[in-house]
């Protein structure tokens, strides 16, 4: 296991959002953090990629706490893709790309060959070759988005970690996106962790499944395995049924509704 | 940074747009560093007084103490050595500021900072009398960084820190509020305002000869630091966040950063006096030739603020002949109109 929590207290200004949180996360795999807003899952992965110091307890990162090590060695085995970037102002989408190469570089030794096939290969696997040449001022949503995904690839770490990467996508870029996490993450076999709102592509794609609530982790494991109707009344309140995804054969989250068994109700006065 | 020579094999699979024309890049950097030689000697040889440029060559080659000689001696030249200093150190520190704030807009003179050395000054010359450059250049240093602490300190007063909003309404208050006192401590010390009045405008001409060499340590070393900076400032760039997971000390980028501009714009106040819009044009239209690489901005910086600021000064030496019209007056006049069209842009292209 390379990727750990142990006995993690996290907060801002000693206001505690985590408490005593425990969590392993599966080598190769691809791990996806659910919970309602504000569950305390963005300050968990900001814990995990050494952006926050906790309070109590520790970070492990193979073996060691991961604020022993220097920063530049964190970053060459753990990248981040923060919810928010800022693309600089006529940044060329290969420029931004070769910006993932921080880490392995030195004052005097600035750019090699190897960093070179790095960000080609990023931008090959990410399908971002053919725009190397534009402005990512110029992109859309979601070619943009797979730019950040190839600049944190270009990283070359073994873990990666991602902030809700599908948040300002549609429908058919959100999927793209998370095809495009799978298919790196079983070719290139690094560990993945992300942080999706959307419990059904959660439970399409992950392997391993963390559902938060309230700083807490209350389950996880194969989606399969835990994704239950109580499961979701708990975390989210929200009542709903489960059934089978007719394409991936996961579960398949159906919120109940309240007007369901009262169509003919609909169309009468709300107040009577 | 130089990449690919000499090795075809990489460029040919070189993706378009990764460090697009590092060898165009440096090939124009070459030829700014002819244009910088060539507006240096024209420095030296253009002013109220044009000398040849046969009897330059010979004011140190063959150096026989004529009038012309002198004055390339004794005034010509420190003067454009100071106009170099000052320039690089004047650009490259509005450049940094820029980058570590991420703030298009930010230059020593919007947050303050000239007005703070300017103000600390004005305190020595005037109130305590002190006259030598060595004696003033460490209150334009003190007068910077207490500038850069208050402005701070006012900008991240209340919820959500000091973001550039807050920061550039901090820095033009506090400028304004500094600029106040000097022009208080002026009026009340009338010898001082006499020394003062030419300082105050900013300019290259009047100055001791060995007030480029007082400040010339501190410039090199300012400019040393934003070199230093420079690659950390492009992780930077893509916000704290993503910075720090690159790898990059972000405080340690801030620390050096600010170093780097207090050493700079400290020594270039103190030595020809606040002159404004340089640090906020340069770095502007060198980043449309270059793009958004730190490292080429600075470079870029470093060798056409001076070309700016000693064109600045010999067409202010032209212009009104025999009287002079000062650089930090010819810089203005030029800034603002840069400084609308900048703003006018960035208004249509909706950002």
């Amino acid at each position: 296991m390379r990727l750990s929590a142990r006995d993690l207290t996290l907060g801002y200004d000693q206001r505690p959002i985590s408490e005593h949180l425990d969590l392993e996360i599966p080598d190769g795999r691809l791990t996806v953090i659910v919970g309602p807003n504000a569950c305390g899952k963005s300050t968990l992965l900001r814990a995990l990629a050494r952006l926050l110091r906790p309070s109590a307890g520790q970070v492990v990162l193979d073996g060691e706490d991961i604020h022993a090590y220097p920063a530049k060695e964190v970053a060459r085995r753990l990248g981040l893709l923060p919810q928010t970037s800022i693309a600089p102002d006529g940044i060329t989408v290969a420029d931004l790309v070769a910006r993932g190469r921080h880490p392995h570089q030195k004052l005097l030794r600035q750019w090699s060959e190897r960093d070179e096939a790095a960000v080609v290969n990023a931008m090959a696997a990410t399908g971002v070759t053919d725009l190397s040449g534009r402005l990512v001022d110029t992109l859309s949503g979601g070619q943009r988005q797979r730019v950040w995904v190839a600049m944190v690839l270009a990283q070359e770490t073994p873990i990666m970690l991602l902030d809700e990467p599908t948040t300002f996508l549609d429908i058919a870029h959100q999927i793209e996106l998370l095809d495009l996490c799978l298919r790196l993450n079983r070719e290139q076999r690094n560990t993945m962790v992300a942080v999706l709102h959307d419990l059904n592509q959660a439970c399409r794609y992950a392997d391993h499944i963390v559902a938060m609530k309230a700083g807490a982790v209350v389950a996880q494991g194969d989606p399969k395995a835990i994704v239950t109707a109580e499961l979701i009344e708990d975390v989210f309140g929200l009542p709903c049924r489960i059934i089978d995804d007719p394409e991936t054969n996961t579960p398949l989250v159906i919120p109940r509704s309240h007007h369901a068994n009262r169509r003919n109700d609909v169309r009468q006065p709300l107040r009577r | 940074m130089v990449v690919a020579e000499g090795r075809p094999g990489v460029s040919a699979q070189r993706p378009a747009g990764l460090a697009a024309g590092d060898a165009g890049r440096s090939g124009v950097l070459l030829l700014l560093v002819a244009a910088l030689a060539a507006t240096c000697v024209l420095s030296v040889a253009a002013g109220t007084r044009t000398i040849a440029l046969g009897t330059v060559w010979d004011a140190f080659a063959h150096f026989a103490g004529t009038e012309e000689h002198v004055i390339v001696r004794e005034l010509r030249v420190p003067r454009t050595l100071l106009g170099l200093l000052a320039g690089a150190a004047l650009g490259v520190s509005g450049a940094v500021l820029q980058a570590v704030t991420r703030n298009p807009l930010a230059d020593t003179q919007i947050l303050g900072m000239n007005a703070g050395a300017a103000l600390f000054v004005v305190f020595a010359i005037g109130v305590l009398g002190l006259t030598g450059i060595w004696s003033y250049v460490w209150f334009a240093f003190a007068g910077v960084a207490f500038a850069t602490v208050l402005v701070y300190a006012l900008g991240s007063i209340g919820r959500g820190g000091a973001t550039p909003l807050r920061l550039t309404l901090a820095g033009v208050a506090l400028g304004a509020v500094m600029s106040g006192a000097s022009a208080g401590i002026r009026l009340v010390k009338p010898r001082a305002f006499d020394y003062l009045r030419f300082w105050d405008v900013g300019t290259l001409a009047g100055r001791p000869a060995q007030i480029a060499v007082a400040v010339a340590p501190f410039v090199v070393l300012g400019l040393g630091l934003a070199l230093a900076a420079a690659r950390s400032l492009n992780a930077v760039a893509l916000g704290d966040d993503l910075a720090r997971t690159l790898g990059a000390g972000v405080v340690r980028t801030r620390v050096l950063s600010v170093l780097s501009v207090t050493l700079l714009t400290g020594a270039a106040t103190a030595a020809v006096g606040p002159i404004g819009f340089v640090g906020l044009m340069v770095p502007h239209a060198v980043r449309r030739i270059v793009g958004p690489d730190q490292r080429w901005i600075l470079a870029y910086t470093m060798i056409c603020a001076p070309i700016l600021l000693l064109g600045a000064d010999i067409a202010g030496r032209m212009l009104i002949r025999p009287a002079e019209l000062q650089a930090g007056i010819v810089t203005a006049f030029l800034g603002a109109p840069v400084l609308i069209w900048l703003i006018r842009r960035r208004a249509v292209s909706g950002r």
